[in-house]
């Protein structure tokens, strides 16, 4: 354990982990926001354009504030390579259907729900974010349940759907537990309430569980190490070519 | 209210009986309610105009979203997430409005889909770079506000009221394009070539957001008689123009007119001539994006088919268990 700085966070961390954790969970936000506006003109029905730019700007209001806790947001989010982005592989998973985008959700609103509530019960730097997010993260989270229940309990087509959604994404879901220096959670915690919080949900939507690997073939806390998937280059080249096309401007 | 409007109910009353009463209903700035009798014509009227400025909040969102994914800055990013989002919004409040008129929102989107129903001519021209963003916000959206202000106090209290509401988030998007532009304009040399080439690529489109002449304006008259229109299209089209001369010049940037000058006799700036061949060619479906902006419209619909019905079906299977549980409670 490094020595405390003095840095406003938990007792016996130092500043350097403030910043290294906020930057973890600040490009989770970050990346899954981008994903989710990809949605804006292209959601199944109306209802659902609102909810989904609804949720991205609940995560780009908490990715700014994250950000801007281990430095410049724009210059973290703009000018950064891929391999010094710190974010779960999960959420830089591309869209691809609907189903896809709420099992994404689902995993991911869970672990997010989880993480916020014990990091807002306790007493550091993370704590008043967390206490405000808690409360959007709820309704991201009861918006994915809602959604896999009406997928999965739905009809044939989108059974299959759904199950084939929650199968391909089961193997990121296990980075999500690797401890992050600096979070001052209890993760052996978090990782049986989320399972028994998904599982359930699963099973009530009449999908099974998945019985696969919950790691790729790469080690788990790959995205925190900045190991990512192909998509996601892609993703920020498209996210970051204006502001790098200018630089020094002001917007 | 309109407690001079009778309600519309079964019995010997004559029609002509209803026409006065509606006549003398609109004639006393009394607002018409869903269950008030109102002549087909006006009814047939709202639902096409409601449907249609639905439709373009709709097609709206495409133009803007197209640079949501490239925001240079996050502020920007939110700024732009949160329009479109309310763009979504107005749809929904206007195809409400529309059903109270007795039509379904899904019945008006398959009328857009298959091209039986318009939407704004504006949003068939594309947005080339992130200074568009900004002159759609001052230009399309200012003119939008222009010609919707008045709609507030349309004789249809459905959509009277959608547009209070509409109109004040509207004013804060026109704001945000405007501080949008400022920026640009006060930037890098490229920064303001780019404000400056998307002004004037937006500009005369924004003024035939107006819609055709005076003396060419099909359903103007019997609208203004109905007050469902308070101000002809020349009418509005000239107070935006001498809304947006010293906002341009606030600015720091041109408007794409050489005829463009202050007319001191008449108060107000004359404007060189738009390309009506243009409008008309856009409106026929020949614009820049008329074919892009309904086959995505299409498609997301098209491939969201499957969620509708999911949604649909699990609402049947949850309801009929709810209903078996109710009747089990009963009997027990």
């Amino acid at each position: 354990m490094q020595q405390t700085d003095g840095a406003p966070g938990t007792p016996g961390l130092s500043g350097a982990d403030t910043a290294a954790a906020a930057l973890a969970l600040g490009d989770d936000a970050l990346v899954l926001s981008h994903r989710l506006g990809e949605w804006a003109g292209h959601a199944p029905v109306l209802e659902e354009e609102v909810a989904l730019a609804n949720i991205a700007l609940d995560l780009l209001g908490q990715a700014r504030v994250l950000l801007s806790m281990a430095g410049d947001e724009d210059e973290l989010a703009y000018l950064r390579e891929e391999r010094a982005f710190r974010n779960l592989q999960l959420v830089e998973q591309p869209n691809g259907d609907f189903a896809h985008t709420i099992a994404r959700q689902l995993f991911f609103s869970t672990y997010q729900h989880l993480l916020y509530g014990q990091l807002a019960a306790g007493e550091g730097a993370f704590a008043p974010l967390a206490a405000k997010a808690v409360k959007e993260v709820a309704y991201h989270q009861d918006h994915a349940r809602q959604w896999t229940l009406r997928l999965g309990d739905g009809t044939q087509e989108s059974h299959t759907r759904m199950g084939r959604a929650v199968d391909a994404l089961w193997r990121f879901t296990g980075e999500m537990f690797q401890p992050v220096p600096g979070v001052d959670v209890d993760w052996q915690e978090m990782r049986i309430s989320w399972t028994a919080t998904v599982t359930a949900t699963l099973r009530e939507a009449t999908l099974a569980v998945p019985e696969g690997p919950r790691t790729g073939a790469w080690r788990a806390g790959a995205g925190r190490q900045g190991l990512h998937t192909e998509s996601f280059g892609r993703m920020l080249a498209e996210m970051q070519h204006l502001h790098r096309s200018h630089p020094g401007a002001t917007w | 209210m309109a407690t001079a409007a009778p309600q519309q109910v079964d019995g010997a009353t004559g029609a002509a009986e209803f026409q006065t009463a509606f006549d003398a209903a609109v004639a006393a700035e009394e607002r018409i309610e869903p269950r008030d009798w109102m002549p087909d014509a006006y009814r047939a009227t709202l639902v096409r105009q409601i449907a249609q400025h639905a439709h373009s909040e709709i097609i709206g969102m495409q133009p803007e979203a197209n640079w949501i994914t490239r925001a240079p800055s996050l502020r920007r990013k939110a700024i732009l997430m949160a329009k479109v989002q309310d763009e979504a919004g107005h749809g929904l409040y206007l195809y409400s409005a529309a059903e109270t008129l007795g039509t379904g929102r899904d019945e008006l989107l398959d009328k857009l889909h298959s091209g039986r129903q318009k939407y704004s001519s504006i949003f068939n021209y594309p947005t080339l770079t992130w200074a568009d963003v900004g002159a759609i916000g001052w230009l399309v959206d200012g003119a939008a506000i222009t010609n919707q202000v008045p709609l507030c106090r349309c004789s249809y209290g459905p959509y009277a009221r959608a547009m209070v509401r509409i109109c004040k988030e509207e004013s804060f998007h026109q704001r945000q394009g405007y501080e949008l532009l400022l920026a640009l304009s006060r930037g890098t040399e490229a920064q303001h070539a780019m404000a400056q080439d998307a002004v004037d690529r937006w500009w005369w489109p924004s003024l035939m957001m107006f819609g055709p002449p005076d003396d060419e304006s099909a359903h103007s008259a019997q609208s203004m008689e109905w007050k469902i229109k308070r101000h002809s299209n020349d009418e509005l089209r000239q107070r935006f123009v001498d809304i947006c001369v010293p906002q341009a010049a606030s600015l720091g940037l041109t408007l794409p007119d050489p005829e463009l000058k202050w007319n001191e006799e008449r108060g107000q700036h004359d404007f060189g001539p738009i390309d009506w061949a243009e409008f008309k060619d856009v409106l026929k479906g020949n614009g820049p994006c008329n074919e892009q902006r309904i086959t995505q419209r299409r498609r997301a619909h098209d491939e969201g088919a499957w969620v509708r019905e999911a949604a649909a079906a699990h609402a049947a299977k949850h309801s009929r268990t709810a209903t078996a549980r109710t009747r089990e409670g009963r009997a027990a």
